[in-house]
């Protein structure tokens, strides 16, 4: 960016007053360079009128619980009584649930697709994916409600009782009654709904790998799979640790689908098939009926968490893939 | 070219003639979603009757309906729950209530072995929801129930997980028959359940209660009857357990109806009488007492007098109980209050 604008500037004539404006006018570079200057500050003024807008709305919850409001438990409308700490908890234990499914899977999906299946079936499968990745997320709240909650409920919940349920420790994870709906039903959607963007963006970024890499790799010796795992996957870590959190931040916002499958109860418990609640559903099924002035502004004051609660993710992924391009893959 | 610009001035002509009317009265409104099927029909239907007459109506909830008509940005509003004293005293003008229909809301459940319609006393409800009751064959539920075979599995709560009116009148009639609940819990769209799974909207509750085994729930008569779903007797305040259905509700408002206080605003939840059903309640109309602009004015009382009269015609169809008598013979007089 700063160095696009260097050399527009210079490549300006050097004229001064407004002759020269309108001299500069003529070349389209100067209109460009306006009109994009324009948009990308339009970008950060929306921005930053949004954090003012929820900073100076939730004023009255601000004032009333100050830092409380981030471990209170409790959420009551009716004695004004308002605490982030359940929906904090339930957006997070979804979201990782999500990943941990979703990666795994989504990128060996990658791999498959672009290292290993001829182009043809890569590109046709490819396009399906992008068609899954442009379904609306009430579509997924439906599946959810008509195949995973019942699957959860009937079988894979006593599964996982019956079975890591025993274990000391992990055990707690998976502790019942399990009713078919909550945090880890709210996870398999999740997963379900990121998991083509990791695949697709993972796809496109392992395919840019240089083909000398790949080759270089298979002429030192090694095996078709240590090339892809030892050269191409790091060479493309940094594009693939992006689309991982493309699909936390998706996640993390993910509204419809998981208020349909969470349970929507704002408690904290360790066990994964207990219901929960996320911020995003909170807001989005109390907002419409929220009258008490106090009620509204801490609900306001969720969506400055959440914001925040990305703020804070994303700029843990950019530091993460800082560290990891130290050591090794692609230099930039 | 020339067929584009044809057609596009067409369309401009159209939506200039549309727009300028004269005569016409555009009256905004937002608010509650329960009545929002019936209030779409009196609306279209006044239309038809009145061309000049035309009312946008946006099911938004009945936080924001109230919010919107504070703000001055719809001409009036609509409400599940009547406005609170607070909020009438911070309101920079004077708000009328209107009762327009009745609602009324029933257990769902769904009980392993159970096919029939269960009895639920006050106290066995009050007690499921706080969580008190764990278990099907609670004496308390078996005691009005006799000759049914209730399994000994726990009772999984589910309610609404969104804000709504619905919620309203559930959490109002706990609050009446249980001090437990009014104290520890209370009334509102929303409230801290006990206990429970929340569902979004009556389908979300509906739609939880089948999949669940050993579930209760509660949802609005109407979305029963539309989906013909089973449900449980309720006791009313005389000890008689009743089936909600239409002719209840409406007679449990009459029974309000000799009190009425002079703004409507009025629970009719638990209310004396054998034929009332006890879950039951009034929707409103909110309009602000002054209106400046006379054409407004003139459209707002000339609807109310309307809906009133023979908009109630409509209300069976569409499964809403009719206001009684007594009821609108009040708020007739009070249409003049507007001014």
């Amino acid at each position: 960016m700063t160095s696009t604008a260097t050399t527009i500037q210079h490549a300006a004539p050097p004229y001064s007053g407004p002759r020269a404006f309108v001299q500069r006018l003529r070349h389209g570079d100067e209109i460009a360079h306006l009109l994009t200057l324009t948009f990308a500050a339009g970008i950060l003024l929306i921005t930053s009128m949004l954090v003012w807008e929820l900073w100076a709305n939730s004023h009255l919850s601000r004032a009333k619980f100050g830092w409380t409001f981030f471990w209170t438990q409790t959420w009551d409308p009716i004695f004004d009584n308002f605490g982030a700490a359940p929906f904090i908890y339930g957006t997070l234990i979804t979201s990782i649930v999500a990943l941990v499914i979703a990666v795994p899977l989504g990128l060996a999906s990658a791999i498959f697709l672009s290292e290993l299946a001829p182009r043809k079936i890569s590109d046709a499968i490819s396009f399906l994916i992008d068609l899954l990745a442009a379904v609306p997320s009430v579509i997924y709240g439906l599946l959810g409600i008509f195949v995973v909650v019942p699957l959860v409920r009937s079988w894979l919940g006593p599964l996982l009782i019956n079975t890591l349920g025993h274990l000391p420790g992990i055990g707690k994870l998976f502790a019942g009654p399990n009713y078919g709906v909550g945090f880890f039903t709210a996870g398999i959607v999740l997963a379900i709904m990121v998991v083509p963007f990791i695949i697709s963006v993972s796809r496109e970024v392992l395919l840019t790998v240089p083909r000398e890499q790949r080759e270089a790799a298979l002429a030192l010796g090694a095996t078709r799979w240590e090339s892809t795992w030892k050269v191409v996957v790091p060479w493309a870590r940094t594009g693939i640790m992006g689309s991982i959190f493309l699909a936390l931040a998706r996640a993390l916002g993910e509204t419809m689908a998981v208020t349909m499958v969470i349970g929507n109860d704002p408690k904290i418990s360790a066990s994964l098939l207990r219901p929960g609640y996320t911020i995003a559903a909170v807001i989005a099924n109390e907002f419409t009926e929220a009258t008490g002035d106090l009620y509204l502004s801490a609900l306001i004051e969720l969506g400055l968490v959440l914001f925040l609660m990305t703020f804070i993710l994303n700029g843990l992924a950019r530091i993460l893939i800082v560290a990891t391009e130290r050591g090794g893959g692609r230099p930039s | 070219m020339k067929k584009t610009w044809f057609v596009v001035s067409i369309l401009l002509a159209v939506a200039i003639t549309v727009a300028a009317h004269p005569g016409t009265v555009l009256l905004n409104a937002a608010g509650a979603t329960f009545p929002y099927p019936i209030y779409s029909k009196w609306f279209d239907v006044y239309h038809q009757k009145d061309p000049n007459i035309q009312i946008n109506y946006q099911s938004i909830g009945s936080g924001g309906g109230i919010r919107q008509l504070l703000a001055g940005t719809v001409d009036f509003g609509a409400s599940d729950g009547p406005m609170s004293d607070d909020q009438l005293k911070d309101a920079k003008f004077k708000i009328l209530h209107f009762p327009t229909v009745l609602g009324a809301v029933i257990p769902i459940y769904n009980v392993a072995g159970v096919t029939g319609e269960l009895n639920f006393t006050q106290k066995a409800l009050a007690g499921i929801y706080l969580g008190t009751i764990t278990k099907w064959n609670d004496p308390e539920i078996a005691k009005a129930n006799s000759g049914v075979s209730l399994p000994a599995t726990d009772i999984v709560v589910v309610h609404r997980a969104d804000g709504s009116g619905t919620s309203y009148i559930w959490t109002d009639f706990l609050s009446k028959v249980s001090s437990d609940w009014k104290s520890k819990v209370g009334m509102g769209t929303s409230v801290q359940w006990p206990v429970g799974l929340g569902g979004k909207g009556n389908e979300g509750v509906s739609g939880l209660v089948k999949q669940t085994p050993g579930s209760i729930g509660y949802v609005e008569l109407i979305y029963a009857i539309q989906n013909n779903i089973t449900f449980g007797k309720v006791q009313n305040a005389s000890g008689k357990f009743l089936k909600a259905d239409l002719v209840g509700v409406t007679a449990a408002a009459a029974a309000a109806a000799k009190d009425m206080p002079s703004d409507f605003r009025v629970s009719i939840t638990n209310e004396p009488g054998p034929a009332a059903y006890p879950i039951s309640s009034f929707t409103w109309l909110l309009v602000p007492a002054q209106i400046s602009d006379a054409t407004k004015r003139d459209a707002i009382k000339g609807f109310l007098k309307w809906m009133l009269t023979d908009g109630q015609g409509y209300n069976e169809g569409l499964a809403y109980a009719r206001l009684p008598k007594g009821v609108i013979e009040k708020e007739i007089k009070a249409i003049s209050l507007i001014q």
